[in-house]
């Protein structure tokens, strides 16, 4: 977890340094506004997982010398297969085509993303299919 | 759902062959599966197909482009191709194609992972994707037209006033959706990347394709969101009577332009690092040797990702208004980590065992085509050379060596990863022959580009003056796309001809990762069992546990 804090943190501090640099020197404000908010972008799950690293043992996936046998168990919950996606994607589809043809295509689309949130909540709770 | 215990049998497939053939089958499989492989082989099939649209797309403005005075297609068409072909291209085939084909196979299975961290998330970036190159695409079959402002889509020109109809909304509409789906890509690879590693794949042993997808994700998640801002900006814009892009209503116009750049630079590297990922693995692997500076590779890679955000603006040197001097000197500096992969793949080639598999020549090829594409990259990172190659066919050559490229990169890599995917190998002759016509196609049709843009002949005009030696630069350039046409083509003949007729094997390459120690196809969930990971070459050391990497400490026993 300590290599992924440092990679992001790192990236933070140089666009934080570009920022100043580049916001003084031009006075442009919408490229700083950007580099500034690229710096949080790093600095969020960064701190997040830099503060984690120092409380947490050493995960089986960073320690060199782990066996396979450290890393047996669960895993994960993978859910087999799911209709949901498909009917949120169709609802996004919809939703845009709302904005060219008309805005009263925004019911279906609404209709179906709800729908499939609604389904895709329910599936997780429940387990969905193998 | 399913709970996946890490596989710790080592022998023999611990599980039934059950696990193969469970779930839908049919239309309902590609409708609802969330396994990775099969989203991925969604993804690699559209975005093949977007391709050869794209490809068609290049085709007819060529033909166009042989004569001075061509009347193929109409000015308008002609608008209306050239954005098109290079929207399609860009959002639509080399994006998705990076970061969401060969990667979501190869991802998860490099890092000995079961899935993807979110495979419903996963699933939902692909229909996002499909339905938005539905959208973008539909805009050819509307009143007015698909839209037709060059793939930059450049805000007074994009307004209501000039772009009206549909075809630009389609195409604003198809961009807002596949932005999600990359943004959806780029949360679900640096969640899998950073959580589903197998025991002993620290990050420093993790092979430099997953690195480089791992940057480009951070990369996506810092330039996506600005464009889809942007975007929903214009559609305000047009639409909704805000004046953001307007200077009637005290708007800034050239704001569009440093929103979008500032997503369009790092798009480029978005677009590439995916592929020099593919290129270094190819290379190590057909060398027979690790890949040298591996560490260097790594930190090359962050420091293109960390410079590209500061970049954004070498786009608009022209317009007077920004930083010249900021902006050449952070343009200048990416040659120098770009510089270091050029060395270490040719470190990498050297004293090797080279193996010129199809896959390793596309790599090569790769390597000679995006140097060309990177040192005029450097020339128009100067200001003053800029103010003279802007907007001429200097620069249209300069990025299409890079993406041109990139097609030779991500043919290597169909045809290093395909046996893995389908668990049949592609044939070699026909593969050496579609290299040939591609690279020389390549070259063919590039190097008058650059000639007629010294010669000041301007980007995005479909009839240019009567002077012969621009006709003939311009055939010459059209004869090399006929050739990459023909080389497409040749993909295509060689996936009908070798269709299930050469069978893999686990690691018909003897390759260094671990997608190379499971079986091809592999199995749901991936694995059957794991090595003991203790280098970058996990699937090397336990194949040739005489030539394994060192541990750190260890020596060589001398022989005697």
């Amino acid at each position: 977890m300590k290599v992924e804090a440092k990679m992001l943190l790192a990236l933070g501090t140089f666009f934080g340094i570009m920022c100043a640099v580049y916001w003084n020197w031009s006075l442009e404000n919408a490229g700083g506004v950007m580099m500034f908010a690229g710096m949080l972008l790093c600095f969020l799950p960064g701190l997040y997982y830099y503060w984690w690293s120092r409380r947490m043992p050493t995960r089986p996936e960073d320690n060199p010398q782990a066996t396979r046998e450290e890393g047996a168990g669960v895993v994960g919950a993978f859910p087999g297969t799911s209709i949901w996606p498909f009917v949120l994607g169709m609802g996004a589809f919809t939703i845009v085509l709302s904005l060219v043809f008309g805005i009263w295509l925004l019911v279906p689309g609404l209709g179906l993303a709800g729908w499939a949130f609604l389904g895709g909540t329910s599936e997780g709770r429940r387990g969905g299919q193998h | 759902m399913t709970d996946v215990l890490h596989p710790v049998h080592v022998g023999g497939p611990a599980h039934d062959d059950h696990d193969e053939h469970h779930g839908p089958t049919g239309i309902l499989k590609w409708l609802t599966s969330t396994d990775h492989k099969v989203i991925g082989l969604s993804y690699t099939v559209t975005a093949v197909i977007m391709l050869v649209i794209g490809g068609l797309f290049a085709e007819i403005i060529r033909g166009q482009l042989a004569s001075a005075n061509g009347t193929l297609v109409s000015f308008a068409q002609y608008n209306e191709l050239f954005t098109m072909h290079g929207s399609v291209m860009i959002y639509l085939f080399a994006g998705p194609f990076a970061f969401g084909a060969l990667a979501n196979i190869i991802v998860p299975i490099q890092i000995g992972a079961p899935d993807m961290a979110f495979p419903r998330l996963n699933a939902l970036s692909y229909w996002l994707y499909l339905t938005g190159a539905i959208t973008m695409l539909s805009g050819f079959f509307t009143a007015g037209g698909a839209a037709n402002f060059g793939w930059v889509g450049y805000a007074p020109l994009s307004n209501s006033l000039n772009s009206p109809g549909a075809g630009a909304d389609l195409w604003i509409g198809g961009l807002l959706l596949t932005g999600f789906s990359a943004i959806f890509t780029g949360v679900n690879l640096t969640a899998t990347i950073f959580y589903l590693r197998a025991p002993g794949m620290t990050m420093f042993r993790m092979p430099i394709f997953t690195w480089n997808l791992l940057i480009t994700a951070i990369l996506i998640l810092l330039a996506f969101p600005v464009l889809t801002a942007g975007l929903i900006m214009l559609y305000a814009d047009r639409h909704f009577g805000t004046h953001i892009f307007t200077v009637a209503g005290g708007g800034v116009p050239v704001l569009w332009q440093h929103i979008f750049w500032f997503w369009g630079h790092p798009e480029v590297y978005i677009l590439a690092l995916p592929f020099f990922g593919m290129v270094t693995e190819i290379i190590a692997v057909f060398s027979r040797k690790p890949v040298f500076g591996y560490k260097g590779m790594i930190f090359a890679t962050l420091s293109i990702a960390a410079l590209s955000l500061g970049v954004w603006a070498h786009h608009m040197f022209t317009t007077g208004v920004v930083l010249l001097p900021f902006f050449s000197i952070m343009s200048l500096l990416i040659a120098v980590p770009t510089g270091i992969k050029m060395f270490n793949w040719i470190g990498t080639m050297w004293r090797g065992q080279i193996w010129f598999s199809t896959a390793m020549l596309m790599a090569v090829g790769f390597v000679f085509t995006f140097l060309v594409g990177g040192i005029t990259g450097i020339y128009l990172a100067s200001p003053p050379l800029d103010f003279f190659t802007h907007d001429t066919y200097f620069v249209v050559a300069h990025f299409h060596s890079v993406v041109m490229a990139l097609v030779l990169a991500g043919m290597g890599g169909l045809y290093y990863w395909g046996p893995k995917i389908t668990g049949y190998l592609l044939n070699e002759t026909l593969g050496k022959i579609q290299f040939w016509f591609l690279f020389i196609g390549i070259q063919v049709f590039t190097f008058p580009m650059y000639i007629l843009g010294l010669q000041g002949m301007p980007r995005r005009m479909a009839v240019y003056p009567h002077d012969p030696q621009w006709v003939h630069l311009n055939q010459v350039a059209s004869l090399g796309a006929v050739l990459i046409g023909v080389s497409t083509v040749l993909f295509v003949v060689n996936m009908v001809y070798s269709w299930k007729k050469y069978p893999a094997g686990d690691n018909p390459w003897d390759a260094h990762t671990l997608e190379w120690f499971t079986t091809s196809p592999p199995p749901h969930h991936n694995f059957y069992r794991l090595p003991q990971i203790r280098s970058e070459r996990p699937t090397w050391d336990h194949n040739h546990p005489e030539h394994r990497a060192l541990q750190h400490g260890e020596h060589e026993k001398t022989h005697a």
